[in-house]
């Protein structure tokens, strides 16, 4: 490419860049405004930074409690999924069972399921059991992925047979092999699963809106939504707010972003 | 070890279908019957009771005339007569129509823009990848309350930069007509960099040589663009496309946090009327017909697109 050419593209990228990220700048910008300066117009070198926003918000919410929550939610979350996933990936690439293409399919049949029919009956279900609002009713939809599984299986069909072979022979059976030779072998996959897993827990609104009513067992989200409906003209307390949820899954993209990426690009899960 | 692995497997084998037919084979499916059931139980339970199971009752209940509260009535297919008689019905399709019409143009644009930009090799490029992916990372909530900030239409920014260049402020999510548009742009914002990511990878994958004869033929930069290029990505289009239309029909988060559906319904779309239905009418039945009627229109929509790619998506 001619050079004149190829730097204005790049300047074009930047430029593109720093308007795409301008809106997280300007969230963190109002958060530490005082809020009788917001109505003054929008600037964005504040003369006189605070952290009121922040507080405001620790007073209105639990706010630790929901953060904590959002995270160990997420995190178990992501656990169960790892667990769920490659042990039923496992039992799809290399235990030879009666019925296994059927079942397979109805897994997959599963993804195909939108959450959006799920809510009216698992609302439901989970009032009978009289589990709603609990941390099991925030779970329970996302124990297993249907999706995990099926990324899992493909990076399980890819590790060499002799290997297992060779486990038997020395005595090892499906535990073994499960244990000590697939899973070791399947890390990337099952980074990407996690990954995958931790974002869509932490980033998820619509089922905690349907099950969760008390604000200690809130995740961000939920909680951010709550806040909106009695802040509705404090935009520096909805901005902190917004920047508490932003920082931890920015941090986690940051770290992980080949997983995040190889993730999103297989599933196109949001 | 290796000697008397074997011999120890073909004992217990044999042990196992001892009595009735003493065939080594039967016994080691059985067997392998057992282990399926220990690895394929911890999925295969939750997704029976929070997935399978859920849907069955969807179903039924979308039969039922129910408010969660009293005993249910059977009503048939009345839900579903009644939800398609109904101009909320219609008008929460249309808007949701209106969200995937707006909304996809944009960020297939802007992605296949950003892709072929970023598909070069310079100082750099690897940051401004991952600056543009950043907000897809960001959930919809919070993308919903930074927009519907920077969109206020009294102390908003947009509004102040269009102001000093003397451009008109439109109400944006507090105006009806700008309701939708406001969450389109909102949505496309978030959006852009997973739409590039698909397209980088499509783009990386179309044979330099291909483009190199296209060039020798006489071909210019647009032309091997439209005719090399455009062709070849065709499988990564398709992919954004039938995902989009796919989560496109079930948008709900951002247009609940941004307008509520308002004002005055202007933005409802058809799961923040599934959730209105169930949760502020007491109409679970209604609730549940309507959820089936969604599925159903997503999957033959996808459907027709898998069925109809033949015509337009070119494999290498």
């Amino acid at each position: 490419m001619p050079r004149l050419r190829s730097a204005a593209l790049v300047a074009a990228l930047v430029l593109g860049a720093g308007v795409m990220l301008f809106p997280f700048l300007w969230t963190f910008v109002t958060s530490i405004t005082p809020s009788g300066s917001l109505a003054d117009g929008p600037t964005l070198l504040v003369e006189d930074p605070t952290l009121e926003a922040y507080r405001t918000l620790g007073d209105s919410l639990p706010m630790t409690r929901i953060v904590v929550n959002s995270f160990w939610i997420a995190a178990v979350t992501t656990l169960l999924q790892l667990f769920t996933g490659s042990t039923a990936a496992y039992a799809f690439s290399r235990i030879a069972f009666p019925g296994r293409g059927v079942v397979f399919a109805i897994y997959l049949a599963t993804l195909m399921i939108p959450l959006q029919v799920l809510i009216v009956p698992l609302f439901i279900q989970l009032t009978r059991l009289q589990l709603n609002d609990t941390y099991f009713a925030l779970l329970a939809p996302s124990i297993a992925s249907a999706f995990g599984v099926f990324l899992l299986r493909q990076a399980m069909d890819q590790v060499p047979r002799e290997l297992d072979e060779a486990a038997t022979l020395d005595g090892a059976n499906h535990l073994r092999i499960y244990a000590s030779v697939v899973l070791p072998l399947v890390r990337p996959a099952l980074a990407t699963v996690a990954v995958l897993a931790f974002m869509s827990s932490w980033n998820s609104y619509l089922w905690p809106l349907v099950v969760i009513r008390s604000p200690e067992l809130m995740t961000l989200p939920l909680g951010l939504a709550t806040l909106q409906g009695r802040y509705t003209t404090q935009w520096d307390v909805m901005m902190a707010g917004s920047v508490v949820s932003i920082v931890p899954i920015a941090v986690v993209y940051l770290l992980a972003q080949r997983y995040v990426i190889a993730g999103f690009a297989h599933s196109g899960l949001k | 070890m290796t000697t008397t692995a074997p011999a120890m497997a073909s004992t217990t084998a044999s042990a196992a279908t001892a009595p009735p037919t003493p065939s080594p084979r039967r016994g080691g499916r059985r067997r392998q019957l057992g282990w399926a059931v220990l690895f394929l139980a911890p999925s295969a339970v939750p997704l029976l009771l929070f997935s399978l199971l859920p849907m069955g009752v969807s179903l039924w209940v979308s039969l039922q005339q129910w408010n969660l509260i009293s005993d249910p009535t059977f009503v048939g297919l009345d839900n579903y007569r009644s939800l398609l008689a109904d101009e909320r019905t219609r008008a929460s399709f249309w808007h949701t129509l209106t969200y995937i019409g707006g909304y996809l143009p944009l960020v297939y644009a802007g992605g296949l823009a950003l892709a072929v930009g970023l598909n070069h090799t310079f100082r750099g490029v690897g940051a401004l990848r991952t600056a543009y992916f950043l907000p897809v990372v960001t959930s919809w909530v919070v993308v919903a309350l930074v927009w519907q900030w920077l969109l206020n239409p009294s102390t908003g920014l947009v509004n102040h930069l269009l102001g000093l260049v003397g451009l008109p402020q439109p109400g944006w999510w507090t105006d009806p007509a700008w309701a939708m548009p406001s969450v389109i742009l909102a949505s496309a914002w978030k959006d852009l960099g997973f739409v590039m990511v698909i397209l980088l990878a499509g783009l990386q994958a179309v044979p330099q040589e291909l483009l190199d004869a296209a060039k020798v033929d006489g071909a210019n930069a647009w032309q091997r663009f439209r005719h090399v290029t455009l062709p070849l990505l065709s499988p990564a289009t398709f992919f954004v496309v039938v995902i989009s239309l796919i989560n496109g029909f079930q948008v709900f988060d951002q247009v609940d946090v941004m307008t509520g559906g308002g004002p005055a319904g202007a933005s409802q779309v058809v799961v923040g009327q599934v959730y209105d239905l169930t949760f502020r009418y007491g109409s679970a039945g209604e609730a549940s017909a309507l959820s089936w009627l969604l599925f159903l229109v997503i999957l033959a929509v996808t459907i027709v697109q898998v069925r109809g790619q033949r015509r337009w998506v070119t494999h290498a």
